[in-house]
């Protein structure tokens, strides 16, 4: 096994309080991992650090992406390299259309590469390919980056653009939340199709709804700011069983 | 503040990148302005004696105003005796004699704006006549034009050939008297457009200020009138998406637009003058008066303007809805950074019945910059079944600058609908994040924000046009909004 993902003892802190204390978690090429934890646990930190997001502090510890420093990296350069974030909440851009920004962010990670950019007949191809995997209607393609979506479509969307960007890491926070078990159903086909033993990808949920159609390697816990417990699918099984206090019980 | 918050200051603070030195102008009347200034233009300029009659009541009536101070900006004061209202045009040995001699960075930015090779040296102010390329693109474009007989061309030359129609038209839309500035242009104008559309015609063109040529340097006081004849059709663009070369402090154009029956007149405006440096030193004041006159059954102005240059913005490009049914439009984009001030917006008057109206307002703040959108609808009692939309949006990037709103409604007649939406809101954090996360560098993010923003405006700006405006945005966004 290569490793994708590699954090080691990290340790965060948002505003001066410390969210994720001495984490550590190693991800695979081609593994994907799920990633569970009572609200409030730092899971949703993880993922927007991982993605670079500003305001998050590291006071100790290392995160290495492909065997390079995440952590000095900016946001649009770990895009550039490969790394996807899934928005919990994916917001607004008004008047953005959302084939532009595609386009943008394809040629973004494309230039990086010293390719050129993409022939825009052929991309409107592959989009409208991937959008019928993900029931979207042909009216996406005029309208802004999830202006005036509903739930259940931003979360599409953004399952969307991971399939057109083809990301080397994918970290999906709490993409299943909110949506109907149509919707989920759409949204496991989508991350199953972006599967691959070049591709790693990190489901953040708080349910185990959604590993019943996307079936992890592996399973951690995340209790207070560390993982507390790792395992198979069946660790999900047992915490839906058993609650996430069985498991902080334990760590404590 | 947080991380993407800082980093967004830090793109404002940087400077206009596309600034340049001024040259200084020879060739000038002794500064000052009196009757004897008036007739001195006149002559010059060879015109009849109806106008130069006209243009001594104007200045009688001048020097009875009061300089305004209304709107919401600052200006340091005009010494109106100070400045020289003749200038011949600017000759080879003022200017820089070819391209090489031009600031880089200026060039650059053309390159960046996709501004035409040969249209590059005008810009810059390099002598027209070292720019022979312009002069046979001009020539085949009057030729198709004077084939569907539209008139078009300097102001002072309509003076010479189309006397009655000046005589008929100017200053009937915008009197000499309506207010400080009009009055001022009107004493002391020097060049500006003239454009005649005959009836029935449609204009085979966009009619643009880059093939103007001949008319280059018209100074500060332009001075603009179209008529569009019976069922005719007319879009003009003033302007350029480039930065000119211009060392002008005070600039006050009138803008004259009369559309008889069932004549369509769109006016399209991106102006981008020096708006100073990061201090609020130097800059054009933009004080222009422009309003159309819908005086026909059904005829239709329509204004867009992009306004992202001069240190202060004060304008209200509007329309007189005269005639049974007309239209009258205005979609705006104002753009102030650093110290920049923009008080605009536009005047709908509804006289005729049926009349309807339409105001897209979005007004971006950066840097101190204060930004105003002031707006009357006015709805006369002889305006039945008038219809207004108004929709003003307010974006704001940082913490210092500001955005205002004064929209004034008068109705004044019971039957009339009249509707206002506002919004104001600022670049979010996590919209930025989003993009970011998308690989998208935070300058494209910010530029990819604000025109969206503007999506609805820059979709009527005619299609090459747009795409100029775009650019503009961008390149002002990158060295002066962040």
């Amino acid at each position: 096994m290569t490793s994708m993902l590699s954090i080691h003892d990290l340790h965060v802190t948002v505003g001066g309080k410390e969210i994720l204390n001495g984490l550590s978690l190693e991800v695979g090429t081609g593994e994907v991992h799920a990633i569970m934890g009572p609200n409030g646990s730092g899971k949703s930190t993880l993922a927007y650090l991982l993605a670079g997001r500003p305001g998050y502090e590291v006071t100790a510890g290392t995160v290495r992406y492909e065997g390079r420093d995440l952590l000095t990296l900016a946001p649009e350069e770990r895009a550039r390299a490969g790394l996807f974030l899934g928005f919990q909440y994916p917001v607004e851009i008004p008047g953005v259309n959302n084939v532009y920004l595609l386009k943008a962010a394809v040629n973004a990670a494309r230039q990086l590469r010293g390719l050129p950019e993409v022939d825009a007949f052929e991309f409107l191809g592959l989009v409208r390919e991937k959008m019928k995997l993900m029931h979207m209607e042909d009216s996406f393609l005029s309208r802004g980056v999830n202006e005036g979506f509903s739930g259940g479509e931003k979360k599409r969307n953004e399952i969307l653009q991971m399939l057109v960007l083809e990301p080397r890491l994918a970290i999906l926070d709490e993409t299943d939340s909110g949506l109907d078990i149509d919707a989920l159903k759409v949204v496991a086909a989508g991350v199953n199709s972006q599967r691959s033993p070049q591709s790693s990808c990190v489901l953040v949920t708080h349910y185990q709804r959604l590993l019943e159609y996307v079936v992890p390697d592996f399973v951690h816990v995340l209790v207070r700011g560390r993982i507390a417990k790792s395992g198979d699918r069946t660790l999900a099984l047992e915490l839906e069983r058993r609650g996430y206090d069985w498991v902080a019980g334990e760590a404590a | 503040m947080s991380e993407s918050a800082k980093q967004l200051e830090s793109l404002i603070a940087r400077g206009y990148q596309h600034g340049f030195v001024t040259e200084i102008e020879a060739d000038t009347v002794p500064p000052g302005l009196d009757e004897d200034v008036v007739r001195l233009i006149s002559r010059k300029k060879g015109e009849p004696a109806f106008l130069t009659e006209w243009r001594l009541k104007a200045l009688r009536h001048w020097l009875t105003m009061k300089e305004p101070h209304w709107a919401h900006v600052k200006v340091a004061p005009i010494d109106y005796q100070a400045i020289s209202y003749y200038s011949a045009p600017k000759t080879k040995k003022d200017g820089p004699k070819s391209l090489a001699e031009v600031d880089p960075k200026l060039l650059e930015t053309y390159e960046k704006l996709g501004v035409p090779l040969h249209e590059r040296a005008r810009l810059a102010g390099v002598a027209v006549d070292a720019v022979f390329d312009s002069v046979s693109v001009a020539t085949t474009f009057k030729e198709r034009l004077a084939a569907a007989g539209v008139v078009f061309c300097p102001f002072s030359e309509a003076v010479r050939d189309h006397p009655h129609l000046i005589e008929q038209y100017l200053g009937s839309v915008v009197p000499p008297a309506d207010n400080y500035f009009a009055a001022l242009n009107s004493a002391v104008f020097t060049d500006g457009s003239f454009v005649y559309v005959p009836k029935g015609v449609r204009c085979p063109m966009e009619l643009s200020t880059y093939f103007r040529i001949n008319a280059m340097n018209t100074g500060q006081f332009e001075r603009t009138l179209i008529i569009a004849d019976v069922g005719s059709q007319v879009s003009y663009l003033e302007g350029c998406s480039a930065p000119m070369r211009d060392e002008n402090q005070l600039h006050a154009a009138v803008v004259e637009l009369i559309a008889l029956d069932e004549a369509f007149i769109k006016y399209s405006t991106v102006q981008n003058w020096y708006p100073g440096d990061a201090n609020g030193v130097g800059g054009i004041y933009n004080f222009v008066t422009k309003r159309g006159d819908c005086r026909g059954r059904s005829s239709h102005i329509s204004w867009t303007q992009v306004e992202t240059g001069s240190a202060i913005t004060w304008k209200y490009p509007s329309c007189v809805l005269r005639g049974e049914g007309s239209i009258g439009e205005f979609y705006s984009v104002a753009t102030v950074n650093h110290h920049q001030q923009a008080d605009t917006g536009t005047k709908m008057i509804h006289i005729g019945k049926d009349t309807r109206s339409t105001i897209i307002s979005k007004g971006i703040s950066a840097g101190q910059g204060q930004n105003t959108y002031r707006g009357l609808v006015k709805i006369l009692p002889s305006a039945h079944g008038a219809r207004n939309f108004t929709q003003c949006d307010s974006l704001l990037m940082g913490g210092r600058c500001g955005a205002h709103t004064f929209p004034y409604v008068e109705v004044k007649n019971p039957s009339a609908t009249v509707e206002h939406e506002a919004s104001t809101s600022k670049i979010s954090d996590d919209q930025l994040f989003y993009l970011l996360a998308r690989g998208i560098a935070q300058e494209d993010a910010v530029n990819m924000i604000v025109s969206g923003f503007c999506k609805t405006v820059f979709k009527e700006l005619p299609m090459e046009f747009a795409v100029e405006a775009q650019a503009l945005l961008a390149v002002s966004l990158e060295g002066a909004v962040g």
